[in-house]
């Protein structure tokens, strides 16, 4: 700016100086180029990398036992890598998870877009940020602390580590990603549509229940699968919380060891580079990576495809 | 029911009975949005009445211990400061950049839109699996060690994505008649860039920059895979130095059986929240005086 002005004032343009700004502007351009393409090579980084250091596993323990074996003892001898009693672990505490946050958070959202009156939206919503900004961490220690001594009052057999506990926390933790995407989609609902269900004589949660909602649902789905993808890849929590016992069992009383769990827990150990173990962590990382990237793509493939335009 | 009052004679019995279900629909949605209100209180309670007492300034100013009063998180917190002045280096630049070159310069192709969805489904890629590829590339192929340096390029990589959708998002709301005006005066892209849209981009930037940030700094998965889990008494004095974190000191103090750490874990919980906190207030009080004065 201070070149061109100076260039107005005086009447003159050089033509050296516009050359060399046009030499500029053309580098950056580049440069920023750059800095976009970046981020698929992120991507394409996490893939290698993955994929390279899974395979010397898989060379040794074929992909097919890996898969479908039922005992996952890698650091203990009789040693057997199958991922099954990690998988379901970690599906575990994220139904748990799912039967607290996806009906309660759409509850919420629906509140907040159809009931609440601006003042209390003001108020709430940035309660739901701070919860939304809490470190999973904290959230462990919470669960661990608090809420399992309170449900074992309850559960006389419930273990200190266990999947309930982490699993319920895990539940309001996404709440606020389920409530926020999902009312985003209530929100873009066009205001004729609640007006003419008004008008036929529709009471308030006739119009939320069977015109917001039905109008809404891609984005709610959408919501919903996020949140389950978070809660599949979530870390420190279930850490904290649900154990390090690698076990079959659907029973949320138990102690059980997620995958990410696992991943810390081996990585808390320092395993030699190159070794079995620290190969291990790389092929649950692989299979958490396509199991997350799978739910993502579809939950953008939901919003895309089953999208109402008005 | 009478054949010549049908609407009415149909319709007032059913009026009660869908009011009486409204009003539990109602009671029903205000009791969830009290849950989250709920958990937020009691995790607070919580972390305040077990952590208080063990919060003083020794505390903050001492190496972690075995013996718990004597322990602190001085290493953790100047662990948490290096790494996050690091990654605020590298991810801002890059953020920036994409965002301009994404809104300013990308044609609307194929590779744009791959980009596009490329950074949507980076944001949700669990943190754990940035750590392991940090641990695999940068602390293991690129030879960095477990440094401070290789955690901060891992969480850099981790934000990147909440960088560039912040900054794409201010970028967009600078009006195009600035970017005319500046073209009349005779400015090129670049110029119009660097003189009209970052400047008034700046406070958005800015308050998505500490958002991303504020996120980093609770993150204890993928440092953990970085750094593991180090006792250190000596504060980091370069980027090649191994360090440790307040997530991680935290978790440290959790994973302990005695009460005695679980207090220090919650004194190190008020710490954590208090950073985050003001943080936040800071990226609030930014948006709203921006708000102010485009308003104006």
């Amino acid at each position: 700016m201070g070149v061109n002005s100076n260039n107005v004032m005086t009447g003159r343009t050089s033509p050296r100086r516009r050359k060399s700004a046009h030499f500029e502007g053309a580098i950056v351009k580049w440069i920023f180029f750059g800095c976009a393409t970046l981020s698929i090579l992120t991507t394409v980084a996490i893939l290698v990398t993955l994929i390279y250091q899974a395979s010397s596993f898989f060379f040794e323990v074929s992909l097919w036992e890996f898969l479908t074996g039922t005992r996952w003892t890698p650091i203990l001898k009789p040693r057997a890598y199958g991922v099954l009693p990690l998988v379901s672990g970690t599906l575990l505490v994220t139904l748990i998870a799912a039967a607290v946050a996806l009906p309660i958070g759409l509850m919420t959202a629906i509140f907040l877009s159809e009931y609440a009156p601006d003042k209390i939206r003001r108020i709430i919503k940035p309660i739901l940020e701070i919860l939304a900004g809490i470190p999973t961490v904290v959230y462990g220690y919470f669960a661990l602390t608090f809420v399992t001594p309170l449900l074992q009052g309850i559960f006389d057999n419930l273990i200190i580590f266990n999947a309930l506990s982490a699993g319920l926390v895990m539940g309001v933790m996404i709440i606020p990603m389920v409530s926020s995407l999902s009312e985003d989609a209530m929100m873009s609902v066009p205001r004729s549509l609640r007006e003419a269900a008004y008008a036929l004589g529709a009471t308030r949660y006739e119009v939320s229940l069977r015109v917001i909602v039905p109008a809404a649902l891609s984005g709610i789905i959408a919501a919903f699968i996020l949140a389950l993808s978070r809660a599949i890849g979530e870390t420190m929590l279930v850490t904290i919380a649900a154990g390090a016992t690698p076990r079959m069992s659907f029973d949320p009383m138990e102690s059980i060891q997620t995958m990410t769990a696992y991943i810390v827990q081996l990585s808390l150990g320092e395993a030699p580079v190159g070794s079995l173990e620290y190969n291990t962590i790389f092929a649950v990382g692989l299979l958490l990576f396509f199991m997350t990237f799978v739910m993502n793509l579809l939950g953008f493939w939901v919003v895309r495809r089953f999208r109402e335009v008005y | 029911m009478e054949s010549n009052n049908i609407t009415s004679g149909q319709l007032k019995p059913r009026r009660v009975l869908r009011r009486t279900i409204g009003g539990f629909v109602y009671g029903l949605f205000l009791l969830s949005v009290c849950v989250g209100i709920v958990g937020l209180l009691a995790l607070l309670y919580e972390v305040l009445t077990t952590g208080l007492p063990w919060l003083n300034w020794q505390f903050i100013t001492d190496y972690p211990s075995r013996h718990p009063e004597e322990a602190g998180l001085f290493s953790a917190l100047m662990g948490t400061v290096w790494l996050m002045a690091m990654t605020a280096i590298f991810t801002v630049p890059v953020g920036v950049g994409a965002a301009i070159y994404l809104e300013e310069y990308a044609p609307r192709n194929l590779f744009t839109r791959i980009i596009e969805i490329n950074v949507a489904n980076l944001a949700g890629v669990p943190s754990i699996v940035y750590g392991l590829l940090g641990l695999a590339l940068f602390v293991t192929w690129f030879e960095l060690g477990r440094s401070i340096l290789a955690g901060s390029m891992t969480l850099s990589l981790l934000v990147l994505p909440i960088v560039i959708l912040a900054s794409r998002e201010a970028i967009r709301a600078v009006p195009d008649s600035y970017r005319q005006a500046a073209y009349a005066m005779g400015a090129d892209q670049w110029q119009v860039i660097k003189g009209v849209v970052l400047p008034s981009a700046l406070p958005g930037i800015l308050t998505g920059t500490i958002l991303a940030m504020s996120r980093a700094i609770g993150e204890a998965a993928p440092v953990i895979a970085i750094s593991a889990l180090v006792y250190l008494t000596f504060i980091p004095s370069h980027p090649m130095e191994r360090f440790t974190v307040l997530p991680i000191q935290i978790y440290n103090w959790v994973a302990r059986p005695q009460d005695e750490f679980r207090g220090l874990a919650a004194a190190g919980i008020i710490v954590l929240l208090v950073i985050l906190l003001s943080m936040n207030a800071i990226a609030v009080f930014l948006r709203n005086k921006y708000q102010i004065r485009s308003e104006e």
